[in-house]
């Protein structure tokens, strides 16, 4: 079994990568994209904390692999709206670059 | 154990996928053939032997092969070229979980004929399924060709549509049996049940004892009719198969999403397409009809009643070629009921296709969920 | 080094290789897809190597068949060909990636500090059965709150998506 360091590595490396895709990406897909893959790092932080602490036989403890599922439920929910948004952004201004749609920037 | 595990995996490729994939190709043939009151493809031969038109899978690869490979003008080059290795490797692995033969103890350990039965088998087809989609998606974006991009865009929608209900049709076998492992549903179907039982159970009649000799096998398409008929409709159309192969419509959009192939990876999509008929066939069987157990005859029956005679080892040898044998039996049935149902009905129309998925299919599986769960309840446990 | 260790690592380098290729992607969104499918199913391996077992097979199903596929569905509908990077933006890029860079860095000195060694799993760990009771036991609230909030992120994306009617 590996550290948990290195599986809390490798969380925040995935977690600064969609980070940094989310602040310079203008495809507003790939920014939704890159949200998922930050969503994903959570999940992974999750799962290695539970494995760490999975309760005693007879009292097993899942709350992270619950939590997990949630996690996996809303993000389908909040790509499903994305996409909806990006199409309706789509059908207004003919493209999807955020930068097109900056009529409230200072 | 790693030993054990590449044997069967061996086995899978070479029996399965290399050996009966050609032969499906000649049973659609001849099968359409004799359908329509026509003779079919029996021209291609070795020196004058014919073999009946088996010889036409043989031709077919050398066709294939020897064909120019062309990636049109202004397609991706990479997404064009994996493409086709993305739609077969599923198709293949699918095969992974299905057990082809039951557990037998010989010489004292205990050995069982199927290549991995992990604690979710069940789910790791749909898991299977759904990477199987990107093959088809791929390859009909990366062709730069309007009439591709249909075909995928069809076949994204109604794969994932279906992966949905094919995943709630089984809910009921899964209540039924309690189990995802695969190996473990054919073991729980070798066996028989009262059919007077229903009776005892719903109504609280008493079934008189001289009725009990009136059994039937326990498979799953006894416990699960409805079951069995949304599983078969879904899990063809998740496979693209006709009558719901609207993304590669033939009369609609020329070929979909496998147009702008030719050559060897034509045969490569080709070849999955028939695999997966495989896939679907082995799939049926296992969880509807009784995996490899025999009708009426359990394991231990066949293996007692033979060991008396010749002996343990002897016996065992036997039972694993009874197993086989009917589970090869039940494919080949599944085969052409598939085969039937391809050259019967019509292509749907695509809103069609959405239509039967969401507004048809999805509430009887519910339903069907919901009454099995009434009926597990009311007997009290498994029934 | 045991097998899971190595398979572990092995996962780990294609994961952030896919998310590398995911984000620097510029001329492809469908290529982008394609690498975040990789990055989910490595994900995915090394939830199995974590005796996470059913949250692996659904991350597959769910993150990996039906989310990303929703992507490539939008792209393909939209027929969406390629995005640039802008001049403007060059500096942020460069800025952000340092600082984050030295963020992940710093953490990454951590690595060598040591944690106790994993507990011994329970019986059935990870397994469907297991999750199925604590879902439906003591977290059945937050199934059905995730139900009704998966009901409005249906209707919510339907009403957004339609066309106008005239």
């Amino acid at each position: 079994m590996v550290p948990l360091d290195h599986v809390i590595g490798l969380s925040a490396v995935l977690f600064t990568i969609g980070v940094v895709g989310v602040a310079t990406r203008r495809n507003l897909i790939v920014m939704l994209m890159s949200i998922e893959l930050m969503l994903n790092a959570v999940n992974l932080a999750f799962i290695g904390f539970n494995r760490m602490w999975p309760g005693e036989p007879g009292a097993i403890a899942l709350d992270g692999q619950v939590f997990v599922l949630m996690v996996i439920a809303v993000a389908a929910a909040e790509v499903a709206v994305g996409l909806g948004i990006v199409i309706s952004m789509f059908r207004n201004r003919d493209s999807v670059d955020v930068e097109v749609v900056s009529l409230l920037r200072w | 154990m790693l030993i054990g595990v590449i044997v069967k995996s061996l086995f899978i490729l070479i029996v399965m996928v290399a050996g009966l994939a050609p032969v499906i190709t000649w049973i659609e043939r001849k099968q359409s053939a004799v359908m329509q009151d026509r003779i079919g493809a029996n021209r291609a031969d070795v020196g004058g032997i014919t073999l009946l038109g088996l010889m036409h899978p043989l031709a077919d690869v050398f066709k294939l092969l020897s064909k120019e490979d062309v990636v049109p003008t202004g397609a991706n080059r990479i997404m064009h070229l994996i493409s086709p290795v993305i739609a077969a490797v599923p198709a293949v692995i699918a095969f992974a979980v299905v057990p082809f033969g039951g557990v037998y103890t010989l010489g004292g350990e205990e050995f069982s004929l199927v290549a991995a039965n992990p604690d979710w088998g069940l789910l790791y087809i749909f898991a299977i399924g759904s990477i199987a989609m990107y093959g088809t998606v791929m390859a009909g974006w990366s062709s730069n060709n309007n009439w591709s991009l249909l075909g995928g865009l069809r076949a994204s929608a109604q794969m994932i549509s279906y992966e949905v209900t094919m995943g709630l049709s089984v809910v009921g076998i899964f209540m039924v049996f309690s189990t995802l492992q695969l190996q473990d549903m054919v073991v729980a179907q070798d066996d028989t049940f009262r059919v007077f039982g229903f009776l005892e159970v719903l109504f609280g009649l008493s079934v008189p004892a001289w009725l009990d000799f009136v059994r039937l096998p326990a498979w799953g398409v006894f416990y699960q009719p409805l079951g069995f008929v949304l599983f078969l409709t879904t899990i063809m159309a998740e496979n693209k198969r006709p009558p719901f192969d609207t993304p590669e419509g033939e009369s609609e959009i020329i070929a979909g999403y496998h147009l702008e192939y030719s050559g060897m990876r034509f045969g490569l999509f080709f070849m999955a397409e028939f695999i997966e008929v495989l896939v679907i066939a082995a799939l049926m069987t296992t969880i509807f009809l009784g995996g490899w157990s025999v009708p009426w005859l359990t394991t231990e029956t066949i293996i007692g009643g033979i060991a008396g005679v010749f002996g343990e080892g002897f016996a065992t040898g036997i039972c694993i070629i009874l197993h086989f044998l009917s589970f090869m039996l039940k494919v080949v049935f599944m085969i052409w009921l598939q085969m039937a149902l391809r050259w019967t009905l019509p292509r749907f129309r695509y809103d069609q296709v959405m239509d039967l998925c969401w507004k048809i299919i999805l509430p009887l599986s519910i339903a069907n969920v919901f009454v099995t769960g009434g009926i597990i309840l009311l007997a009290g446990g498994t029934s | 080094m045991t097998v899971p260790a190595v398979l572990f690592y092995a996962f780990a380098a294609l994961a952030v290789l896919s998310a590398i290729g995911m984000v620097v992607q510029v001329r492809n969104t469908v290529a982008s897809a394609m690498s975040l499918v990789i990055t989910m199913v490595a994900l995915a391996g090394i939830y199995v190597l974590l005796e996470a077992h059913l949250v692996a097979v659904i991350q597959i199903m769910v993150y990996g068949g039906a989310i990303v596929v929703l992507f490539l569905f939008v792209v393909m509908l939209l027929n969406l060909r390629s995005d640039d990077f802008g001049p403007a933006r060059q500096r942020l890029v460069r800025l952000a990636a340092a600082a984050i860079g030295v963020f992940a860095l710093t953490w990454m000195l951590r690595l060598f500090s040591g944690l106790p060694e994993a507990p011994p799993l329970p019986e059935g760990f990870g397994g469907y059965r297991e999750v199925g009771i604590a879902l439906y036991t003591d977290y059945v609230l937050l199934v059905e709150v995730a139900s009704l909030l998966l009901t409005a992120a249906i209707v919510g994306a339907l009403i957004l998506a339609k066309r106008k009617i005239d």
